[in-house]
């Protein structure tokens, strides 16, 4: 309920909670260097502060729903499906999609091969294709649990993975970026291609959980 | 398809054993592969090394990436879960030698 601060309100109930925290509490060393280097560049007019901004805004524009349509795309065109698994970055062009200079790894799921994407260097992610990844993606527990004991992380994140399903987990250290291609869920036979793909969520990309099914 | 395999030491399928070294500085080799054996599972190309990239440099000579494919209890000694489970990872040649080398140590 809105209230003003004078003095009716004395003597009742009030709570204002915790304040979040600021992301940018802290001028630490790098962030003192990003801010040094962009407005030296800005200066010498190498770039202007609309660039950067115009930038930073492409990127959040980013979203998930970018790789759910080339899931949807793969599950109903087999033949699309064959190009997006031998070479994603290039089926992801044919969508319409700027990648850039991603190197896009599309890895199957299959009924008897459950795969996960981690990166336990750091958070490497397919960025230019859906976006900035999940909070929980750059933390040192998964990025650590996922490699030693991926089914329990699984199972905290409510999938159970029958044991005579292998589990591959995908290290993501170098030059490839991974999206996982999910099992098309059952019931979904008569479906076309706008109708699956709200079914692919992040997570299902990253391939900690199943896509939605039909009763989602 | 990405990048140029040709001039790859490893076939797809071969078997290697990760390199430990501790070089000073950016590695993209975890610790927890090193010394273990693996199964050459893709040969992806020839990227700027990106050990040098770190430092500014330009990443030349280019070394050739694969992926490596690991049995999960080969990993963790008490790894539980299906003895099938498997852990795929991108290396650079340079930090693999074929798996019947012995390191010296």
């Amino acid at each position: 309920m809105p209230h003003t601060h004078n003095s009716q309100h004395r003597g009742e109930a009030h709570d204002h909670g915790p304040a979040a925290k600021d992301h940018d509490d802290r001028l630490t060393y790098y962030r003192a260097m990003e801010i040094a280097l962009r407005e030296l560049l800005i200066g010498k007019g190498i770039f202007t502060a609309d660039d950067v901004r115009g930038a930073v805004e492409a990127m959040d524009s980013r979203t998930p729903e970018n790789g759910a349509r080339l899931v949807a795309r793969a599950w109903t065109d087999p033949a699309f499906k064959a190009r997006l698994l031998a070479d994603g970055s290039a089926a992801a062009r044919e969508l319409g999609f700027e990648v850039g200079t991603l190197k896009l790894m599309v890895i199957e799921n299959t009924p008897k091969v459950h795969n996960l994407v981690v990166c336990t260097l750091c958070s490497c992610y397919p960025r230019m294709l859906i976006g900035l990844p999940p909070a929980w993606y750059k933390s040192a527990a998964y990025r650590s649990r996922a490699v030693r004991e991926p089914r329990a992380v699984l199972r905290e994140f409510g999938t159970i993975v029958p044991e005579s399903v292998e589990v591959r987990v995908h290290d993501s250290t170098a030059d490839l970026r991974y999206m996982i291609l999910p099992v098309r869920p059952a019931g979904t036979a008569g479906w076309n291609e706008e109708q699956l793909v709200p079914l692919v969520t992040r997570d299902s990309l990253i391939g900690v959980t199943a896509p939605l099914n039909t009763a989602s | 398809m990405m990048g140029e395999a040709a001039g790859a030491r490893f076939a797809a399928g071969e078997s290697v054993t990760v390199r430990r070294m501790r070089p000073q500085g950016h590695i993209r080799t975890p610790r927890y592969v090193m010394g273990l054996t693996g199964k050459i599972c893709h040969v992806v190309g020839a990227f700027p090394n990106p050990e040098e990239l770190a430092y500014g440099r330009n990443g030349s000579p280019k070394k050739m990436l694969y992926r490596v494919q690991f049995q999960q209890a080969g990993l963790w000694p008490d790894y539980a879960g299906n003895p099938a489970d498997t852990l795929e990872i991108e290396l650079y040649e340079h930090w693999l030698m074929p798996a019947a080398v012995k390191e010296e140590s």
